[in-house]
């Protein structure tokens, strides 16, 4: 029989997390390369609708993980959940996003079964017989292929961004989907989570736009914020900005990208007097396409960037703004 | 709380491309700063003490010395070059094991360093020690059956967990607002313990590493960066049409 690749699929309230098409993308890639059995997973209450969700892409089987103890999201009742699961399944890699949840529980979940984590990898390659995993270290500044030295079950989380989740393969009819029901013993969640909220009423989830227009010190000014903002209103996108607009109150944090702030991979990233520190560019590298804006030539974000504008955005943003109304308008 | 690599540092790597050159200036890892300060203004409102935890090599003393300036009442350093190359399992077992006599009611750490970026550690210390936790914590508060702890999540959301003690918390840079080290502090912190923790003493609870680093290099540029000339109306007007029939969003 061949290897298993396990992914365990990320949901919030009833609905999939988008990055976890991500990490059935990277799966799909590494199960073509390696000839391993590609199954996936998804864990809580009642999943049956979202594991057929996951059942209609290219996949070889999809497991409802089911306990009414799954719901709200423990670390406790995950951990001993899933390694339930993985343990009669026995895959040779387990596969998730890196999301905070993820985070919450995967450590434990592969202490438990003694066994190690590589988190927050942005790519895989095969070095010979050797599975590679690539991670970033030292906060982006250099990269580092790490393997695993121990025995099977392999865990490892994929960075949001880090593959494409609109390239996931459709399957050619729906997989099967069984349903495990695991047996969660009383005591063994010893967390008592509340309701999930918002801080602020304008809170913006950031991660699901697909135009962001962003905003760093080069703005200068807190009333040149709006210049921003008329731009990103024309283009039907979010605003938002690096780590020292939002430490300054200029806008709120929760509008600050970066790995302090929020992690997005939108379809357009223009950066607005970015100059691209490797705190602010490990939360937009992942954008489909990146546009940069600064006067200085020697800007570090011009090294991730697909289009590089070169001068003053005080010159550059007005007409860019009449140009998108003329092209919107005339659509 | 870790040792790591100043941010700004420039890194050069050692001969064999698997780990950084040591001659670089250093600095504790930033979320432990906060996981040390939240402990010492937990400290100030519930009484206690508090006790700094390192492993690393000598260099490593100076984060434990400034934790103690800045009130820490006790300090305990897993002292060996060792100690960097671990993964974070081995680095939880090792922590497990040198604190096994200690009582503590809470853990803290930061959410995760700047130099591995694992965000295990923690999670990995609470498993091993039987005791639930919690991660990426914003504020904590003491309830009758224990604490009451905000969570950050994703996307600006946030949930309150009620929890028992003991109990591992993995703090949030930005949680509170860091205090500085006084002059006064650091006449203390001299005469403050300092418990040496050799690998010896907990080698017994480390196993192989179940990772580990292959190659460690600078990322290439994979981006091939097309530049936008001319007057300001013309790169307007070549940006809408990138925008629309390359990026496809207009």
């Amino acid at each position: 029989m061949p290897d298993t690749i396990l992914v365990i699929v990320e949901q919030r309230e009833g609905k999939l997390n988008r990055v976890s098409w991500e990490t059935l993308t990277a799966a799909q890639g590494l199960a073509a390369e390696t000839g391993w059995t590609l199954e996936a997973a998804v864990a809580g209450s009642g999943v049956a609708s979202l594991a057929n969700e996951v059942a209609g892409k290219k996949v070889t089987k999809v497991y409802a993980i089911e306990s009414p103890k799954l719901e709200p999201y423990t670390a406790d009742a995950f951990a001993a959940g899933l390694k339930q699961v993985i343990a009669s399944k026995s895959p040779k890699v387990v596969l998730m996003p890196h999301t905070y949840q993820v985070r919450d529980f995967v450590p434990k979940l592969a202490t438990a079964m003694g066994r190690a984590v590589i988190s927050d990898c942005v790519g895989y390659k095969k070095d010979g017989g050797k599975l590679l995993f690539t991670r970033q270290m030292f906060q982006g500044k250099l990269a580092a292929d790490v393997s695993f030295t121990g025995d099977a079950p392999w865990f490892v989380t994929f960075q949001n961004g880090a593959f494409r989740g609109d390239q996931v393969q459709a399957g050619s009819a729906a997989a099967p989907v069984e349903t495990v029901n695991v047996e969660i013993a009383d005591g063994v969640i010893r967390n008592k989570p509340q309701e999930v909220f918002k801080e602020a009423k304008q809170a913006v989830d950031l991660t699901q736009a697909e135009i962001i227009v962003s905003v760093g010190r080069g703005i200068k000014e807190q009333k040149n914020i709006e210049l921003a903002k008329q731009l990103a209103e024309a283009l039907g996108g979010e605003l938002a900005a690096s780590r020292p607009i939002c430490d300054s109150g200029w806008l709120p944090m929760d509008r600050q990208i970066g790995s302090s702030g929020q992690t997005v991979a939108p379809k357009l990233y223009l950066a607005l007097g970015i100059s691209g520190a490797i705190q602010h560019i490990v939360g937009m590298k992942g954008a489909r396409t990146i546009i940069a804006v600064n006067k200085d030539s020697e800007a570090p974000i011009f090294e991730i960037a697909d289009y590089a504008v070169v001068g003053n955005l005080f010159d550059i943003v007005p007409p860019l703004i009449d140009e998108v109304k003329k092209a919107k308008t005339s659509n | 709380m870790k040792q790591v690599p100043q941010k700004d540092a420039p890194l050069k790597l050692n001969d064999a491309g698997t780990w950084i050159r040591e001659d670089v200036s250093y600095e504790v890892n930033e979320p432990d700063a906060y996981a040390l300060e939240e402990a010492l203004r937990q400290k100030e409102k519930h009484s206690g003490e508090v006790v700094v935890i390192t492993a690393g090599p000598a260099r490593a003393q100076q984060v434990l010395r400034e934790a103690l300036a800045k009130g820490a009442d006790r300090a305990i350093h897993l002292e060996d070059n060792a100690f960097v190359g671990l993964d974070a399992a081995n680095t939880a077992r090792a922590f497990a094991a040198a604190i096994k006599e200690e009582k503590f009611d809470l853990i803290f750490t930061g959410l995760q360093s700047d130099d591995y970026g694992y965000a295990q550690t923690g999670v990995v210390l609470a498993e091993l020690l039987g005791w639930p936790h919690a991660t990426i914590i914003m504020q904590i508060e003491k309830t009758d059956s224990g604490i009451k702890v905000k969570r950050e999540l994703e996307a600006g959301y946030f949930q309150f967990v009620d929890m028992p003690l003991p109990a591992v918390l993995t703090i949030q840079s930005g949680i509170n607002k860091l205090r500085y080290a006084t002059l006064i502090g650091i006449k203390q912190a001299k005469n403050k313990p300092m418990r040496k923790v050799p690998l010896a003493e907990v080698q017994s609870a480390i196993g192989a590493n179940m990772q580990k680093i292959e190659r460690l290099y600078i990322p290439q540029k994979t981006k091939k960066t097309e530049h936008i000339e001319g007057s300001p109306v013309e790169i307007a007007k070549k940006m809408v049409d990138k925008l629309r029939n390359e990026v496809r969003v207009l």
